[in-house]
């Protein structure tokens, strides 16, 4: 099959930008999206020109470092799905396929495809952590924990960080991603001595960082790859509001 | 370029500084006598970590706990999306909560058997013995591993073992273990004890003559993959945490950043390199599709607890199943051969990975191979199924039945047919690929490399596997030597490093390490031929696969040393990279790693020829029993494999042997049969 890629070049942060369109690359249903970029970049070297810079690594759905708008998706058409885990079998032969950067002030475009996500680094640095110095742990099963808690707890700890949430929101907000490790701890036992420190300074950290605010629309759960849910944000709000009442 | 190793020579056994005592009080008596550095002096120590998988991020981490100063290097754009993110299936402990038998002498002992008995002793045991605290320390920092419903932790079987010691959260294990150490990483970045310095990739590592003639690792050439610049870093001690060679293979679960050249840069600089030739085959990867394919996935190992491995017992039907006419399920319980439950009734489907993954292709070379290409078995999950209902199996495997649907289009989840009342599921197509290895920069018992003040954690040691490694013990390992080996013995190091003050990295040292660099940089560029670096690569991985993969002969491997010679000349003269050297050069950075996979290669391909005998990933197939066993040679080669670079890479290296001495395991036969 052959398919046309529209794609969002840009030398540098302080580039313009804008958008080249490849046309026929030659690929196969059973290979991936990125595998067909990389076809592509193979032709632009064999033409002398600079190959796409686009971020992947583990192209099995789990790094987190994929991400790609695909003709309006994050992540593409697929449901639960990363961008290294989208097949060719998606689109139809010839179909011109729209490729753009995560777009949010939080993440300025590095180069082409790529951008810096760093904020979710520096948001996690805000006790996104159980504070406690190796060695001094008791027995791990000294700590009972219901099944259903430590299920719950697992589905909010499965976001791999990608970032698609972001780029999914019309404010750019980041709501999905911090609920979700606030929802982590809060589910847990081990989170519970530092939960009211933790959401208060995630939640301030968000804001410094330029991340917008959170309407309600859902698009963040319904674009990420790891379904995380919804709710982790009500349960975010209602720990915030607690712990600012405390203070 | 040499093709023969004739330099050897034998290794003081004091060089492996394996502590007095009996094998299970040796790690007691080391910590009780080793050299501590006190708060105060910690504070003016400066220690560089290489890597964020789990051995980096936990060695970072618990390094600044304890009160040193540490920078922290990886190459993604987040610490958290080191490749240790991809481990599936879980992590070995020996709490035996299951109480079923597991003890940490069981634990040490299978990890030694599994590693057909070329794993150096104490460091498996110490290994064993640490893992416990492994999962108390990550179930502290809420990991948030599977329970039961009493509200105590999970187990399920790995293979290689006759006891439930995995821990797991579903099967994201390395991800949750990773995001653990990463959140404790992250404490440490916020109180300013950890620098992180993220999209940087290690060039070299400097050493400087100190006044005593010795030479000391005491920094870092790295370059800033976003601006292209070269940048120097010092320190007292330089931890190398980078992982694998794997994709010196260009196909294999690795992740496509996973490279050798921080290991190479060490190696170049004397730092040994043991056992190249033991590399890990994972029986459970989806197959090759085509040649547009840039890595392999990997299908847990867990999956082996409830799947049963087979193919058709009649060639013709293979044959059928070969060109599309029929599809596994058409043929029926009878006609199926479980190669595995025939060959080891004892272990089943749970043999060790070289085992599961050589009577694989046994079958395959016979013709019995179940796709277009020949080379592909099934992995039915029919029986677990029809046991335990569809609901309980996808609560067990329901991502992984997922992620092979998403790439392959078949869910292995759904009925296909039914036969005189037995329902047959789609089964799941896998066949062998490259997944780990064993081998690695050879470290002594405190983890430092012949090159003093360097040290190197994780996968990219050689230590603890032998010849191959059990599933579910890599995140052990990572961990182990991260969290509760490391920091403690990078302290008898540290500890006459006190007095030493902090380095500039304006001496003549850091200067020539960073113009060599710059020059590597600059002839790559000036190549300018007319092949991309992943057309060079994916010929590497050919010339691997096919004389340095899952059966090598001593032809096989000479041809292999000369085509890798031919393939450095083209590499040498042919190679093209669009760009400039300013700022980020994809291209570029990719050429800088396949030098040195190409090195690599070679390595590979001296210690396969050398090992004359079969052992773990290692299978010369001139040394087979009758029955296709691997067969060892314990007389001649009871060794670890050193490898002493000298000077160049054209030049063959020198052999350095490390005797093994064991005490408390009798070195006998594997047996999985009985």
């Amino acid at each position: 099959m052959k398919v046309n890629l529209k794609v969002w070049r840009q030398a540098g942060p302080k580039d313009k930008g804008g958008f080249v369109t490849y046309t026929d690359v030659e690929t196969t249903p059973d290979t991936s999206f990125l595998e067909t970029l990389d076809i592509l970049n193979e032709r632009l070297i064999e033409e002398k020109q600079e190959p796409i810079v686009f971020d992947h690594d583990c192209r099995e759905g789990i790094c987190g470092m994929c991400s790609l708008y695909i003709n309006g998706h994050p992540h593409g058409p697929a449901t639960g799905a990363t961008t290294c885990q989208l097949y060719m079998r998606r689109f139809a032969d010839g179909e011109t396929i729209t490729v753009e950067p995560w777009r949010s002030a939080a993440f300025p475009v590095i180069k082409d495809l790529m951008v810096d996500r760093n904020a979710f680094d520096k948001i996690q640095q805000a006790v996104g952590y159980v504070s406690f110095n190796c060695g001094g742990a008791q027995d791990a099963n000294d700590l009972p924990i219901s099944k259903e808690m430590a299920d719950e707890a697992m589905d909010s700890a499965t976001c791999i960080g990608c970032g698609a949430c972001v780029a999914a929101c019309k404010n750019g907000s980041a709501m999905l991603f911090v609920s979700a490790k606030v929802s982590q701890f809060a589910l847990l036992p081990q989170g519970q001595v530092e939960a009211d420190r933790r959401v208060r300074a995630m939640v301030a950290r968000m804001d410094e960082l330029g991340f917008g605010n959170c309407t309600n629309t859902g698009a963040c759960s319904a674009e990420c790859p790891k379904q995380i849910k919804l709710y982790n944000i009500g349960r975010m709000n209602r720990q915030f509001i607690a712990a600012k009442c405390k203070e | 370029m040499e093709t023969k190793v004739d330099k050897v020579k034998v290794m003081n056994p004091a060089d492996s500084k394996i502590p007095e005592g009996p094998v299970a009080e040796k790690w007691t008596n080391y910590k009780a006598h080793q050299k501590l550095v006190n708060p105060a002096n910690k504070r003016r120590l400066d220690v560089i970590v290489v890597g964020t998988g789990l051995a980096g991020a936990s060695a970072a981490s618990t390094l600044a706990e304890l009160g040193f100063n540490v920078l922290n290097f990886c190459i993604q754009d987040s610490p958290r999306r080191a490749h240790s993110i991809a481990a599936q299936g879980g992590i070995n402990a020996a709490k035996n909560y299951q109480n079923d038998g597991d003890s940490i002498y069981r634990l040490f002992y299978d990890t030694v058997k599994g590693g057909d008995y070329r794993a150096r002793e104490a460091n498996v045991y110490r290994l064993a013995e640490v893992s416990n605290n492994i999962i108390d320390q990550c179930v502290a920092q809420g990991v948030p591993f599977a329970r039961e419903y009493g509200g105590l932790l999970a187990n399920r079987s790995f293979g290689g073992a006759q006891v439930s010691r995995t821990f797991y959260a579903k099967g994201q294990t390395g991800q949750q273990l990773l995001l653990g150490a990463y959140s404790s990483l992250n404490r440490q970045i916020e109180l300013g004890k950890v620098k992180s310095f993220n999209r940087y990739e290690m060039h070299d590592v400097v050493l400087i003559k100190d006044k005593d003639g010795v030479e000391r690792a005491r920094g870092i050439i790295a370059k800033n993959l976003v601006t292209g610049k070269m940048e120097r870093f010092a320190a007292h001690a330089v931890v190398i945490a980078t992982g694998g060679y794997g994709n010196t293979y260009f196909l294999s679960t690795n992740a496509m950043a996973c490279n050798v050249s921080a290991a190479m840069a060490c190696y170049r600089k004397g730092a040994y390199f043991a056992n190249p030739a033991f590399v890990q085959i994972h029986p459970t990867c989806i197959p090759v599709h085509g040649d547009k394919q840039s890595k392999l996935t990997l299908m847990s190992e867990s999956l082996r607890n409830d799947g049963r491995i087979w193919v058709p017992k009649d060639i013709e039907d293979a044959k059928k199943l070969q060109k599309g006419q029929i599809k596994g399920s058409d043929i029926p319980e009878e006609r199926r051969d479980y190669y595995l439950e025939r060959r080891y009734p004892a272990f089943g489907n749970l043999v060790p990975r070289d085992v599961a993954s050589r009577a694989a292709k046994e079958r395959c070379d016979h013709g019995f191979g179940v796709n277009n290409t020949g080379l592909a078995v099934f992995l039915d999950f029919s029986e677990a199924i029809n046991r335990l209902g569809i609901d309980v199996v996808r609560q067990r495997y329901g991502n992984l039945f997922d992620m092979y649907e998403e790439i392959t289009d078949v869910n292995p989840g759904e009925l296909a047919n039914t036969v005189d009342g037995v329902n047959y599921y789609n089964p799941m197509m896998i066949f062998p690929a490259i997944h780990y290895t064993m081998g690695g920069i050879w470290v002594d018992y405190e983890l430092q490399t012949s090159v003093k003040g360097l040290f190197a954690i994780g996968e990219c040691n050689f230590s603890d596997h032998g010849a191959n490694r059990l599933g579910a013990s890599a995140l052990m390992q990572g961990l182990a030597d991260g969290y509760f080996v490391l920091p403690y013995t990078i302290q008898n190091y540290l500890s006459d490093q006190i007095t030493v003050p902090r380095f500039s990295t304006d001496t003549p040292e850091f200067d020539e390490a960073e113009e060599k660099c710059q020059q590597r940089m600059n002839k790559l560029m000036n190549i300018k031929g007319t092949r991309s670096v992943d057309s060079i690569h994916k010929e590497l991985g050919h010339i691997m696969w096919e004389y340095v993969g899952m059966g090598r002969t001593k032809e096989g491997l000479e041809t292999a040393i000369k085509k890798l010679a031919e393939l450095r000349k083209v590499f040498d003269k042919d190679l093209y990279i669009p760009g400039d050297q300013k700022g980020m050069n994809i291209e570029l950075d990719k050429a800088f790693r396949l030098n040195d996979f190409i090195t690599m290669g070679q390595l590979m391909a001296y210690d396969a020829i050398n090992r004359n005998e079969s052992c773990g990933g290692h299978f010369r197939e001139e040394y087979q029993t009758e029955e296709g066993e691997a067969k060892r040679d314990d007389k001649n080669y009871f060794y670890v494999a050193c490898w002493d670079y000298q000077g160049s890479d054209d030049k063959a290296p020198e052999l350095i042997k490390e005797e093994l001495h064991y005490e408390a395991i009798k070195v006998q036969t594997r047996n999985y049969k009985s």
